[in-house]
């Protein structure tokens, strides 16, 4: 090596420190541009709600949730039992109370997981291409063959109704999805002059991948992380719902749903509430996502990024 | 055409090894993790080892792995799917109806779905921006975040108990009755699938129908002095094809997985509650059977849209990705 290289080299390492500068505040642009929308605002909010209730109901519930308070499937009777009781007499009120919890973690857990998982396989596969972008690829597309409640169910008949079985399955299911959209992001900014330049210096591919080219991928992933946590608690819920999930005596919203829907004539309650708890907690998470995604495609558009 | 007969052939043999991979993943699933399918049929009982031996041999459990794969995959391709743990009769014959129905069921949502999200899809790509536009969004955005079991009860307690009661809340379809005498009980599930789905599909077309609005090829031809009618029946609708295509394969595709949640809810009697009754059971081949059939329902979803896509985009015909 010759002293001009060396020269330009360390020219081109002043832009690449500069655009990290800037890259880092990317995701922060991203969340800034989408709270300007009232989409997302009411997402917040709704979402803020329901992890409140999940967290203080317990703390407020007049009863405890596995305490026989009334025949079972007695109607609402205020103050003392504003939704009235469930299947075996518990009630209505305190296990709703008491579910959110168990949803909105395993549905939390699942999404980290299926995001550590899809972005690791994503930046490899969009900076390693050839054959082992193919090759994993491939075995993703295998993954995707299957609807991801199939998926879990496959692994569930043989282990049995675990916990951490289903939020792994759901996360692993998440993983490809992610990955697809991580890979494309990062062929794209491997492509750039910061990566050359790092490519130039002769930083290791390891460094390459997760100190210059994850910092600039992770605007979309905000978005994935929105999306994924939306059809996560959906996938957990019915999951509970099935009779796969949490077990009695268990206060559980997808449990509830299950338990009491052989009284839905006579007490729609125990299966309405919650019905309607897990579909407002996924619109709030689905609207904080698009408004994320909204101000993602606003953001590419005007900085002129493809 | 050989470059287009090549690429069509790759994708089929792409297709073909997917489907190898699926039944890999299957068979691994089921048949060599560690707790094993015996163990599962046994329970408790499997403390007695004379039995647990004795019926690992009655499965072939005692042979070696691969073994076992090629003399399963062997009955899976020659239409033998092994007989069901819990009743004793071969899982084709348990089967047959449950897909016919299932079948009929998916039907009828995508007969619903399809046009429906096509009309709103373009509708709402047409007025942008409008009040139509934005209550479209936000309606399909809402139900699009909804779960399957959180609309379908919902539409249970609307319309079969809570507020009207003008339809059944469970669709037991009776094997006895012909199908086109109780499709009242096909209503309220159909009815979920395609609100589950319809919305997801809407929002896809509009965003694919905008992008051919904007395209140059669409603007060339109203520069050119066409009528707008023109330009959307020549020039625009050719192109939002291959999306549409797309998006069909994509509804089955979900449609076929959609499925389990919906009919365990209306106690429907098609392979999504049969799936949740094998796992609830540990009925191994009866899980291996479905699983394998929805597989392959979404890879020949997928891989017929693809060759749908290769043969009518104009674009592809000529540039291989």
């Amino acid at each position: 090596m010759n002293d001009e290289i060396i020269v330009s080299d360390s020219e081109l390492v002043e832009p690449a420190v500069v655009h990290a500068g800037r890259r880092r505040s990317e995701w922060l642009m991203t969340i800034r541009e989408a709270w300007r929308m009232g989409r997302t605002k009411i997402g917040v909010g709704i979402f803020a709600f329901i992890v409140l209730l999940a967290v203080v109901g317990p703390w407020i519930a007049p009863y405890s949730p596995t305490e026989f308070v009334a025949p079972p499937f007695s109607s609402p009777a205020p103050p003392k039992m504003w939704l009235g009781s469930d299947y075996i007499g518990h009630d209505v009120l305190t296990r709703v109370l008491y579910g959110g919890r168990t949803v909105i973690l395993l549905a939390l857990a699942a999404t980290v997981i299926g995001l550590g998982l899809g972005v690791t396989l994503g930046l490899i596969t969009g900076y390693a291409r050839r054959w082992i972008d193919e090759s994993i690829m491939r075995i993703l597309d295998v993954v995707l063959a299957f609807p991801q409640i199939v998926l879990t169910l496959l692994f569930v008949s043989i282990l049995g109704p675990r916990l951490w079985l289903i939020v792994l399955m759901v996360g692993i299911s998440h993983a490809p999805r992610i990955a697809r959209v991580c890979r494309a992001a990062t062929l794209e900014v491997a492509q750039r002059d910061f990566v050359h330049a790092a490519e130039a210096l002769g930083v290791a591919r390891t460094k390459i991948i997760f100190n210059e080219i994850l910092p600039s991928v992770t605007s979309p992933l905000l978005v994935e992380f929105g999306l994924r946590l939306t059809y996560s608690i959906g996938l957990i819920a019915a999951l509970s719902f099935l009779g796969f999930g949490l077990q009695p005596p268990a206060a559980d919203w997808g449990l509830m749903i299950n338990e009491n829907r052989i009284g839905i004539v006579i007490q729609p309650w125990p299966v309405f509430v919650p019905v309607l708890l897990i579909g407002i907690l996924t619109i709030g998470t689905n609207l904080i996502a698009d408004g994320l995604g909204r101000a993602l495609i606003g953001i590419e558009r005007d900085t002129g990024v493809e | 055409m050989p470059p287009l007969l090549k690429l069509i052939l790759i994708r089929i043999g792409l297709g073909i090894l997917t489907l190898l991979l699926v039944s890999v993943v299957v068979f691994a699933a089921t048949q060599a993790l560690p707790g094993d399918t015996a163990r599962a049929i046994l329970g408790k009982e499997a403390a007695n080892k004379a039995r647990y031996e004795a019926l690992r041999q009655q499965l072939g459990l005692d042979k070696p792995v691969a073994e076992q794969y090629l003399t399963w995959l062997g009955g899976v391709v020659t239409g033998d799917l092994g007989d069901s743990l819990v009743s004793d009769t071969p899982v084709t014959e348990l089967l047959s109806r449950r897909v016919q129905n299932t079948a009929v069921l998916v039907l009828i949502a995508a007969l619903l779905s399809i046009p429906l999200s096509l009309l709103l899809g373009s509708l709402t790509a047409l007025r942008r921006d409008s009040k139509f536009d934005l209550s479209v969004s936000i309606g399909s955005l809402s139900l699009a975040a909804l779960p399957e079991f959180v609309t379908g009860i919902i539409l249970i307690l609307l319309f079969a108990t809570q507020v009207f009661t003008w339809l059944p809340a469970v669709s037991r379809v009776d094997p006895n009755v012909p199908i086109y005498e109780q499709l009242d009980l096909f209503v309220l599930p159909a009815l979920t699938l395609t609100l589950a789905v319809a919305p997801y599909i809407t929002r896809i077309l509009r965003a694919s129908t905008i992008e051919v609005l904007e395209s140059e090829y669409v603007m060339m031809a109203r520069l050119k002095g066409l009528s707008e009618r023109l330009v959307l029946n020549r020039h625009a609708v050719p192109n939002a094809l291959a999306p549409a295509i797309q998006v069909t394969a994509l509804n089955l595709a979900w449609l076929a997985g959609g499925v389990v949640v919906v009919e365990y809810l209306f106690a429907f009697p098609g392979i999504g509650s049969l799936l949740v009754d094998a796992v609830a059971n540990r009925d191994m081949p009866m899980v291996q059977a479905i699983c394998l059939v929805i597989a392959t329902v979404y890879v020949l979803a997928n891989l017929t849209a693809d060759i749908l896509t290769i043969l009518v985009s104009p674009r592809l015909r000529t540039g291989l990705r």
